[in-house]
């Protein structure tokens, strides 16, 4: 196949896959975006396989099969809830995958047409690093992002002293070790570099906590985009660009909006230590907890459910990790039925990656035009009867809005306390991810509902269908 | 001057005159690999100029269509994203493409199952979420 015929294709290539980020812009034309993406990628795979240096075909098909087949069965198997871990361990491998790319093309340059060995053109070797560099911080720290979020490590940001001059010297030396690398051209240098690369990975997610993963997954995905964009410059080919430039923007789009939820400046996500002291919230003055709360029962909550003329449903993570989304869509069908006007609400950090709620609902068959983003909805809280608050917390709590001490002050929230009646499954009193105490718990129109949001979902049903 | 010295002689200048073609034949490749390195890149920018072109504006597309991305869908997004960006096993392939065996043949071995990994699961995944947002009748 000619150079610039296989050219004209991987910009075909490249254009599917605009197409399927096209795709995403609304649910109706989302699947036909991913079958773009399976195009481009056949297309990219088919082009390169006929490329005249590429003869070894059984190799080749081996290798597709072992990784078809164990990402296939991965991705049916996984469960909904555990979502945000696959996608950090998927970006582990973009990562790793970038690292030996590299690796190869530094040991073997002719087969990509920059130099030979011990004779690579400086601005190939430079970008062949920059490539290893940022394959091997999102491997290692998609690594800790998933030990983190699959509960083998603890949540809590791991902070230790001169944290942050260690990465910095790191990142140093890395530089450093580029340089000698470009004048020297000695693998170990090479070597050298993905070793501390490695490392800067792993201390960087280290220290950042759980309720931040949201932005670190979504800081991952960019990272991973630039692996591919930095080995894209080295192999001179434009759709490993383009993608990675795409994959990459996306990344730091969610980031942004992560953040943004947050009311966090990325630099200090990145520092991390988010939620250690969590005593150390000025949220009110200590023994304030000792107030009394209005708690209820199922039958309670299903009485007043009923009567209400519109409800809104606010999900958080506690719901997912209850399983309880089944249970809550029956809920609310035996509400609907009853003429109730029911919607959910979604604060964009609920669950533990970005839309993680939204997918969660749709797996509980709730239908998408239900569901509505906080801008869309948080004018109508004031207007609405009942909000049934289950498995959320920091996103609901008027202190981000009234209490400048606050360590989650300024972060935008679902106004529920705006409603006539707010209901408040939780398991116990316990603080929220930030560790702040909710304010809301303790208002006169607020009714808690002590325990697992599914058991409790199980026995408002019975009291629906009884009343 | 003897038969003998005359073929000594003129041996000597038949070598002479070769080795000096080889170096006119070595020269002239060597010129015009130089005048394809030169053309090959149009206007005679180098490839680096080329692919900082070629970033800088889909990173631009990149902007503009991730922003129009219902929020609703940022976690097919990502599993999306996922799965393109190992569009690297094009640069895995080169690697292992080669018939014989060696270190990069094995680096890219590896990459490609990697990237495999990733593009099935990628791809199936986000299918899957997708096809929980399908209109239920």
């Amino acid at each position: 196949m000619s150079t610039d015929l296989s050219a004209l294709l991987y910009l075909v290539a490249s254009v599917c896959f605009i197409m399927a980020l096209r795709g995403l812009s609304h649910p109706t034309t989302s699947r036909q975006g991913n079958a773009f993406g399976v195009i481009g990628m056949v297309l990219a795979i088919g082009t390169t396989l006929a490329a005249p240096g590429v003869v070894s075909y059984g190799t080749i098909l081996l290798g597709l099969l072992i990784g078809g087949a164990i990402g296939t069965v991965i991705a049916l198997r996984i469960q909904m809830t555990a979502l945000p871990q696959l996608v950090a361990a998927f970006h582990s491998l973009v990562g790793l995958a970038a690292v030996f790319v590299a690796l190869a093309a530094f040991h073997k340059p002719e087969a990509y047409g920059i130099g030979s060995v011990g004779d690579i053109n400086v601005s190939s070797l430079v970008e062949m690093t920059l490539g290893t560099a940022v394959g091997a911080i999102t491997f290692t720290g998609s690594i800790v992002a998933f030990a983190k979020l699959q509960g083998l490590v603890s949540g809590r940001p791991l902070v230790f002293a001169l944290q942050h001059p260690l990465n910095a010297s790191l990142g140093a030396l890395s530089i450093i070790l580029l340089v000698l690398l470009c004048t020297t051209q000695d693998p170990m240098y090479l070597w050298v570099l993905v070793a501390v690369t490695l490392l800067l990975g792993f201390l960087l997610i280290l220290p950042i906590g759980g309720a931040d993963m949201p932005v670190v997954v979504s800081m991952l995905n960019s990272y991973s985009g630039w692996a591919a964009c930095g080995i894209g410059f080295t192999l001179q080919n434009n759709l490993l660009i383009v993608t990675g430039a795409l994959v990459g923007s996306s990344g730091a789009i969610l980031s942004y909006i992560m953040c943004k939820a947050m009311n966090r400046s990325f630099i200090s996500v990145i520092l991390g230590g988010f939620g250690a002291e969590s005593d150390a919230g000025g949220a009110g003055p200590e023994g304030e907890d000792d107030r009394v709360v209005k708690s209820g029962s199922g039958d309670d909550a299903a009485f007043l459910m009923k009567n209400a003329d519109s409800v809104i449903i606010v999900p958080g993570y506690g719901m997912a990790v209850a399983q309880a989304q089944h249970t809550l869509r029956e809920m609310v069908d035996l509400l609907k039925a009853s003429g109730v006007k029911v919607r959910y609400a979604i604060h964009p950090v609920a669950g533990r990656m970005p839309g993680h709620m939204n997918v969660l609902l749709a797996e509980a068959s709730v239908p998408y035009d239900e569901v509505l983003e906080m801008d869309e909805i948080n004018r109508d809280f004031r207007s609405t009867d009942v909000v049934f608050v289950i498995g959320a917390n920091d996103i609901t709590n008027p202190a981000a809005k009234t209490d400048p001490k606050s360590p989650i002050y300024g972060m935008p929230i679902l106004e529920v306390d705006q409603a006539h009646q707010v209901l408040f499954v939780k398991r116990g009193m316990a603080a929220g991810y930030a560790g702040v105490q909710n304010e809301l718990f303790f208002r006169d129109n607020t009714m808690m509902l002590f325990g697992d949001a599914k058991t409790m979902c199980e026995k408002i049903v019975k009291a629906l269908e009884h009343l | 001057m003897s038969s003998d010295q005359f073929i000594n002689k003129a041996t000597e200048a038949a070598n002479a005159a070769r080795a000096l073609s080889d170096e006119v034949a070595s020269l002239a490749s060597e010129a015009s690999r130089l005048v394809v390195d030169a053309s090959g890149h149009t206007g005679g920018h180098s490839p680096l100029i080329m692919g900082l072109t070629v970033l800088v504006l889909a990173v631009f597309v990149g902007y503009y269509v991730v922003w129009n991305v219902t929020p609703a869908l940022h976690s097919p997004l990502m599993a999306v994203t996922n799965a393109i960006s190992s569009v690297i096993i094009v640069g895995a392939l080169v690697a292992a493409g080669p018939a014989e065996m060696g270190f990069s043949e094995i680096m890219g071995f590896i990459a490609v199952v990697l990237a495999a990994v990733n593009i099935f699961g990628g791809f199936i995944v986000t299918q899957r979420m997708l096809q929980m947002f399908k209109k239920k009748k």
